[in-house]
């Protein structure tokens, strides 16, 4: 899913103080996951505008919705009439909601609450971890699974750097060392054979390198 | 408005099991605890979410307090640290708004506590009421008369 977390209230607060009544949207899928853009987050985030609005002075109304999903113009559809009664929208969505919306609704103002991090898993609870680093080709077929682009500070794809101690990373001594992590997976499931071949330089034109992508599936345009 | 005269208005969120069974205690045992508390049985404090501590600052209540089981001895194991948790998540947030973060408080309460409950609701009372009025309150009108 994707990890985001939300803008400070000052920050906040300066995005939208010069209108007045303003919609604050969530979105329901990740962002709700990672606790960072549902409903709730909604709740609490426009409780806090409110507040923080009431003890400047400024007459910022603040109302609140949340529809599934902030990417997908079926969904943003649902919320027409209520973007419509306002003067701008703050989006509790990721990057790609946000712009969603901003794309669909033209001549209304839409701004981002949250910050989005990464692709990412929920390790333990209240802990995201990065996981994938959407490089457009992908290799984890040839690490085990563990992913040396995101994982490793340094993105070495053909071994460890030598720099980790105790199997941490010389970067972040908290952080374990991915090239550790690759080895040893590949060695739980008889595959260390793979760390024999030597990889050739991977293939970033896929990546953001070259500016935003895009997919297109002829089979299901219409 | 005067410090010493200000009575403020308290929401204590109480633990069905223990809190607010101190509560009742209290009652029985004819202590008195003063009376500016408005006291909301929940069935855990680990049900309780930061909005609704948000929506009782909003609302106009001049302090929030959640009163759990003593740590350790939460009827569903862990609710009271949860709870915990978004105290604390909450009052970092009043800081960034500009809100004194002491008008939330978290306390572990036995149901066999009724002297220290009231010990607590007398020192958080007083300590609003050091704090003054919720500043919500002082910029316009709350939204207490058309809680959403």
């Amino acid at each position: 899913m994707i990890v985001a977390q939300r803008k400070t209230i000052p920050d906040l607060l300066a995005i939208v103080e010069k209108h007045r009544k303003l919609l604050v949207l969530g979105c329901g899928t990740c962002v709700t996951v990672c606790l960072a853009g549902g409903q709730r987050e909604v709740s609490i985030i426009s409780s806090a505008l409110r507040m923080a609005a009431k003890l400047k002075g400024l007459p910022l109304e603040v109302e609140e919705g949340t529809i599934e999903r902030q990417c997908d113009n079926v969904f943003l559809e649902q919320a027409a009439d209520t973007i419509k009664n306002h003067d701008a929208v703050l989006s509790l969505g990721c990057g790609a909601g946000v712009q969603a919306l901003a794309e669909r609704y033209s001549g209304k103002p839409v701004y981002a609450g949250l910050d989005t991090a990464f692709i990412g898993i929920l390790e333990e609870r209240g802990v995201w971890a990065e996981k994938c680093a959407a490089c457009g080709a992908c290799m984890l077929h040839l690490y085990g699974g563990i992913c040396p682009v995101t994982r490793c500070a340094k993105h070495m794809l053909n071994g460890p750097c030598s720099g980790s101690r105790e199997d941490h990373c010389e970067v972040d001594s908290a952080r374990p060392c991915a090239w550790q992590l690759i080895y040893e997976r590949l060695k739980s499931i008889g595959q260390l054979d793979e760390l024999k071949k030597t990889k050739p330089p991977k293939n970033w034109r896929p990546s953001l390198a070259g500016g935003c992508r895009t997919i297109v599936r002829e089979d299901h345009r219409v | 408005m005067e410090t010493e005269t200000f009575q403020p208005k308290i929401v204590a969120f109480c633990c069905h099991y223990c809190a607010y069974s101190s509560a009742d205690l209290a009652g029985s045992m004819r202590i008195q605890y003063p009376p500016n508390v408005r006291i909301i049985r929940t069935p855990c404090t680990g049900r309780l979410e930061t909005e609704y501590f948000m929506k009782a600052l909003e609302t106009g209540a001049d302090g929030v307090l959640v009163a759990g089981c003593l740590e350790g001895g939460c009827h569903f194991v862990e609710g009271n640290l949860c709870a915990r948790r978004r105290v604390n998540y909450t009052r970092d947030l009043l800081v960034e708004i500009g809100i004194e973060k002491d008008r939330i408080r978290m306390v572990n309460i036995s149901a066999a506590m009724a002297r220290p409950l009231a010990d607590t609701i007398a020192d958080m009372v007083e300590t609003v009421r050091k704090l003054g009025p919720n500043p919500i309150k002082r910029n316009g009108s709350s939204k207490s008369e058309n809680p959403s």
